[in-house]
């Protein structure tokens, strides 16, 4: 089964790089853009078959390696 | 006294942080990341700047899960001693051994220059040859210095005297001008600027030197 892990800086750490696109975007004219958050999209190819199992499997590579959780939140949704 | 300096794919600090603690008196060994050990008698492990594994997923974390890192780990936690410079740094709080997270510069782009730095503790084998408060200059060069840490631990740091140095003008948004901190045990440092590129006035300054020279000194004391 596959898995897709979205990582996201936390709510309250300042995004310098989406702040950067939000500028962008602003002075090509597209208006009214009140904040841009940039992050990161994992698709993971999985030899379990076990949604359960593959959940608690993926979430421990997010705790260990995909995010760090200091800075990043992450979210899984499994394919 | 015996340093080990890691290697890891991308590192090009590494002969320069093995130089400095040569100069300084240390006897180097050169450990590769696959390596699982540190040789015996390793007093300090450097770990030097660079790109380790090209800063893939973020600056350190690949080089973080390695197996020397294992073996780093291993030797804080007996009370060794650690010095991350730059990526170095980064590779330390991705291992959790410091505090914090190195994030993109503010003004998003690589810094490469010299700046001024506050001593701000020293109260530890790393900075006791410098005086409290005095300025030093050592190099910068990095994408993602911008130190970040919650506000607890932030106070943390403050209440424990645990910031080493600030930056007199701060050049990447870091949290409290924070350019190095110290671990609980004041035996972890890890730092952006590159003390190792200011051990020679032929290279460039001196100012770096007091750092290897009061590692060295202070050891010899334990």
């Amino acid at each position: 089964m596959k898995a897709r892990v979205t990582v996201m800086l936390k709510s309250g750490v300042l995004d310098v790089q989406g702040e950067a696109v939000r500028h962008a975007l602003g002075t090509l004219g597209f208006a009214g853009v009140n904040g841009v958050r940039q992050g990161k999209v994992i698709e993971l190819d999985l030899a379990e078959t076990d949604a359960a199992a593959a959940e608690v499997a993926v979430k421990a590579m997010c705790e260990k390696l995909l995010s760090n959780t200091v800075i990043e939140s992450y979210r899984v949704e499994l394919l | 006294m015996k340093a080990a300096v890691v290697t890891f794919p991308g590192s090009n600090c590494d002969r320069d942080l093995a130089v400095a603690f040569e100069s300084a008196g240390f006897e180097v060994s050169r450990v590769w990341h696959k390596d699982s050990t540190l040789p015996a008698g390793t007093d300090v492990v450097g770990v030097p700047g660079g790109f380790s594994f090209g800063d893939y997923l973020r600056c350190g974390a690949i080089a973080a899960q390695s197996p020397i890192a294992a073996a780093i780990r291993s030797h804080a936690s007996r009370g060794g001693y650690v010095l991350g410079v730059c990526n170095g740094f980064q590779v330390l709080t991705e291992m959790q051994l410091l505090p914090g997270a190195l994030m993109r510069n503010a003004g998003l782009k690589f810094i490469c220059k010299t700046v001024g730095l506050n001593v701000i503790t020293t109260d530890s084998a790393f900075t006791s040859a410098y005086a409290k408060g005095q300025q030093i200059a050592v190099p910068v060069a990095h994408h993602d210095g911008n130190y970040t840490i919650d506000a607890e631990g932030l106070a943390a740091l403050r209440a424990e005297d645990r910031i080493a140095f600030t930056y007199t003008q701060n050049p990447n948004g870091a949290a409290a001008d924070i350019a190095g901190v110290l671990s609980a045990n004041r035996r972890v440092l890890g730092m952006m600027p590159h003390p190792e590129r200011v051990v020679d006035a032929r290279a460039g300054g001196t100012d770096g030197a007091a750092l290897f020279a009061s590692l060295m000194g202070g050891m010899a004391l334990v």
